[in-house]
C-alpha cells in the first residue's frame, strides 16, 4: 500500500516552536546577549586571573594607589573602593546572580508543579483546601516572608542539607556561600505561587479529556497520571512562567542584596555590587554603572527570551 | 476458575449520579451475563446510560458526582466491587481492556505513539523496554498498519482517525484482555473506515478469543457482530435477546420503533423515514409508569401508572412491557407475512 509513499518527517511540536522563535528578531537578541553573558561569567572570572592576576576578591596589599580607579585597558570597568578589579566582580557577581535565578527558579517549579498538578487533578474539597493554602500565603508580603527565613535560618542555625549542599558544590568552610544557597531556596519557596495556579489551570482543563480516561481505563495509576500524561500536556505555559519567573527572582536577589540582606562580601552580585556602588555614586560613577548596565541587559534579554517563547509555544495568546 | 464458561455477569447494577437537578438514575437495575468468547451488543439513544453501565464495570466513574448505589458485577469469579482501587488498577488494561468513541482524543496528543503503547505491557506485564518496544510494533502489525517499526516513533497527531483507532485497538489488545469492552468504536468514523475498524475487531475476537462488549447507537453495526442483544432506555433494559431473534421478532415498542428507524433505501424510496417521536426522559424526573409511555405508538393507561414487569418470552429473550407477549406475536406474524412476500 505505502511502497511509493514517501513518509513525511513530522514536525513535532517542539520543532515548530523552534522555529517560530527563530523569527523573532527580539529573542533571537536575548538568546545572543544571554549565551555571550552565560560564556563570559563561566570562563571570564578564570581568563582575567590568567591574563592580569586580578581575581574577584583580591585586595592589593597597598590599595591607597588603585582604590576607585576609573575604566582603564588594565581594569577595564575600573575599581572600586577596595581596589578590587570591578569587572572580575561584575563576572563573579553575575554567576550568582544568575544561579540564584535558575536554582530558585528550579525549585519553585518543582513545589509549583507538583503542587498545582495534585490539587487540579485530585478537585473536590482536596483542591479547595490546597488552594486557599495558595491565597493565604499569596496574601503574605513575599519580601516579608524572605527576611524572615534568612534571618531565622540565617548565621549558624543554616540547615545542614544546605550547608552540606553548598560544601559539596563550592568546596568546605565557607559561612558565606551557604548563606547564597540559602537564599536560593527562601527565594524558590515564595515564587512557586502562580505556577502553582497556572499548573492547576492547565490540568483542570485537561483532566477531563478523553485521553486521561483511556490511561486510566488501562490501569495506569494516579501519579502515572498526573506527571506522565498531564503535566507534558501543561509544558508550554510551564515553560512560558519560569523563563519570566528567572529574571523576577533575580531583580528580588538584586533588591536583598541592595538592602545587604542578600549576598555578603567577598562574594559579590550584580545587586550587592550596585548598592557598594551606589555609595560613591557622585564621585566614581562608574562603580555603579557597569553592574547595574549589566544587570539591565541581562534581565532585558531574558524577558525578551520568555516572550518569544510564549508566543512561539501558544501562538493563539499572540495579539497583534 | 472459570464459572460455567461465565466471564461477566452484572446483576442488578445501579449506578446513580447526584447532580443540583437530583438524582440521575443513569444507569438503574442493569443485569446481563456474557459467556467467554461471545460479543455482547448494548444499544440506545445517547443518556440512556450504556456507557456508565461500562464505565461501572469497569470503576471507572468519577466519585462524586457518580455513586455504584446496588448490584454487583462479577468478572470471572471476582467481585469488581468489592476490589479495592489498586486491584482493580490490575485487572484494568490487563484483563479488561477499552477502546473509546473519537480516537481524535483518546492518545495523549503529547506522548508518541511507542510510549503510549509500551506504557501498558511495562506496567502489567513487566515488560522491559526493549521487550515493550517490539511488543508494540508487532501489536501495530496486528492491526494492520502499514511501516510500523517507522510509524511507532510517530505521534498521535500524525495518524488520521481511522489509524489512531487502530492503534486504540493495539494498545487495549496489548496484553491480551478477556474482554474487551468498545465504546461506540466506529461513531466517529466515516463509513468506509467504520467497517474496516469492525471487521478488524471481528477478524481479532476469533482469533485471540477475546470476548466483546460492543456498545451503540447503530444497530447495523451491532446485526454483523453481536451474538445477543442489550436495548437500553432511560438506565433500564427494555429488551434483551440473541441477535437474529431481536431484528426478527422484536417484543418491545421501543425496538421496534428502533428497527423502523433504520433507513432501507431499497423499499422506501420516496416515504418519510419513521422516527420515534419526542425526545428520551430526563432521568432524573423519571414518571411512575413507563420511562417510554410517552413515545409510545401503543401507549394505554397502565403504561402512565405502573411500572412495566420484565417478561420473560422464552429463556434468551426477555421485555420489558406491559404488552410484550401482544408486540412478541404481532412481530412473529410480520416476520411470517415478510418471509410470505
Amino acid at each position: 500500500m505505502a511502497e511509493n509513499v514517501e513518509l513525511i518527517k513530522g514536525a513535532s511540536l517542539w520543532r515548530d516552536a523552534w522555529r517560530r522563535l527563530l523569527r523573532n528578531k527580539l529573542a533571537v537578541f536575548g538568546m545572543i546577549v544571554i549565551a555571550i553573558i552565560l560564556v563570559a561569567i563561566t570562563i571570564g572570572p578564570a581568563l582575567i586571573y590568567w591574563l592580569t592576576g586580578y581575581a574577584y576578591d583580591s585586595i592589593p596589599t597597598n590599595n591607597d594607589l588603585v582604590r576607585s580607579l576609573p575604566p582603564s585597558w588594565g581594569h577595564l570597568m575600573g575599581t572600586d573602593d577596595a581596589g578590587r578589579d570591578i569587572f572580575a566582580r561584575v563576572l563573579q557577581g553575575g554567576r550568582i546572580s544568575l544561579m540564584v535565578g535558575i536554582i530558585s527558579t528550579t525549585v519553585s517549579l518543582i513545589i509549583g508543579v507538583s503542587y498545582g498538578a495534585t490539587a487540579g487533578y485530585l478537585g473536590g474539597a482536596i483542591d479547595n483546601v490546597m488552594m486557599r493554602i495558595v491565597d493565604i500565603l499569596y496574601s503574605i508580603p513575599y519580601i516579608l516572608i524572605v527576611i524572615v527565613l534568612l534571618s531565622v535560618f540565617g548565621g549558624p542555625s543554616t540547615p545542614q542539607w544546605i550547608k552540606w549542599l553548598s560544601e559539596t558544590l563550592g568546596g568546605a568552610g565557607n559561612q558565606g556561600l551557604s548563606q547564597i544557597f540559602l537564599l536560593f531556596f527562601a527565594l524558590g519557596l515564595v515564587s512557586w505561587l502562580t505556577m502553582a495556579r497556572v499548573v492547576r489551570g492547565q490540568i483542570l482543563s485537561l483532566k477531563n479529556q478523553e485521553f486521561v480516561m483511556a490511561a486510566r481505563a488501562t490501569g495506569v495509576g494516579t501519579l502515572g497520571i498526573i506527571f506522565r500524561h498531564l503535566v507534558p500536556n501543561a509544558l508550554g505555559p510551564v515553560i512560558i512562567y519560569a523563563t519570566l519567573t528567572v529574571p523576577s527572582v533575580m531583580l528580588t536577589e538584586a533588591f536583598l542584596s541592595f538592602l545587604g540582606l542578600g549576598v555578603q562580601a567577598p562574594f559579590a552580585s550584580w545587586g550587592s555590587l550596585a548598592s557598594d556602588g551606589i555609595k560613591n555614586l557622585a564621585i566614581f560613577p562608574w562603580q555603579l554603572i557597569f553592574p547595574g548596565v549589566t544587570m539591565a541587559i541581562t534581565l532585558f534579554s531574558l524577558n525578551f527570551l520568555g516572550d518569544g517563547l510564549r508566543d512561539a509555544l501558544d501562538p493563539q495568546t499572540r495579539k497583534f | 476458575m472459570s464459572s460455567n464458561g461465565t466471564i461477566l455477569a452484572v446483576n442488578g447494577l445501579k449506578t446513580y449520579f447526584t447532580t443540583e437537578d437530583g438524582v440521575v438514575k443513569a444507569v438503574d437495575g442493569i443485569s446481563f451475563e456474557l459467556k467467554k468468547g461471545e460479543t455482547l451488543g448494548i444499544v440506545g439513544e445517547s443518556g440512556s446510560g450504556k456507557s456508565v453501565t461500562n464505565l461501572s464495570v469497569m470503576r471507572l466513574i468519577q466519585e462524586p458526582p457518580g455513586k455504584i448505589v446496588d448490584g454487583s458485577v462479577v468478572f470471572d469469579g471476582i467481585d469488581v466491587l468489592a476490589l479495592t482501587a489498586e486491584e482493580v488498577r490490575k485487572i484494568r488494561g490487563r484483563r479488561i481492556a477499552m477502546i473509546f468513541q473519537d480516537p481524535m482524543t483518546s492518545l495523549n496528543p503529547f506522548l508518541k505513539i511507542s510510549t503510549q503503547l509500551m506504557e501498558v505491557t511495562r506496567l502489567h506485564l513487566g515488560h522491559t523496554k526493549e521487550q515493550a518496544y517490539q511488543h508494540a510494533i508487532k501489536m501495530l502489525k496486528m492491526v494492520g498498519i502499514s511501516d510500523a517499526s517507522d510509524r511507532i516513533n510517530g505521534y498521535p497527531h500524525e495518524f488520521s482517525g481511522g489509524m489512531r483507532q487502530r492503534v486504540m485497538i493495539a494498545m487495549a489488545l496489548s496484553c491480551d484482555p478477556e474482554l474487551l469492552i468498545a465504546d461506540e468504536p466506529t461513531t466517529a468514523l466515516d463509513v468506509t473506515i467504520q467497517a474496516q475498524i469492525l471487521e478488524l475487531i471481528k477478524d481479532l475476537r476469533s482469533r485471540m478469543g477475546t470476548s466483546v462488549i460492543l456498545i451503540t447507537h447503530d444497530l447495523g453495526v451491532v446485526a454483523g457482530m453481536a451474538d445477543k442483544i442489550i436495548v437500553m432506555y432511560a438506565g433500564k433494559v427494555f429488551e434483551q435477546a440473541p441477535t437474529r431473534e431481536l431484528f426478527a421478532t422484536p417484543a418491545n415498542p421501543y425496538t421496534k420503533g428502533l428497527l423502523k428507524s433504520v433507513p432501507d433505501p431499497a423499499h422506501e424510496q420516496g416515504k418519510e423515514l419513521y422516527q420515534i417521536p419526542g425526545l428520551p426522559p430526563d432521568v432524573a424526573h423519571l414518571p411512575p409508569g413507563c420511562p417510554f409511555a410517552e413515545r409510545c405508538d401503543r401507549v394505554a393507561d397502565i403504561c402512565r401508572t405502573a411500572f412495566p414487569p420484565f417478561v420473560r418470552i422464552n429463556d434468551n429473550h426477555h421485555s420489558l412491557c406491559h404488552f410484550a407477549v401482544d408486540v412478541y406475536e404481532e412481530s412473529k406474524t410480520e416476520a411470517a407475512s415478510r418471509a410470505a412476500r
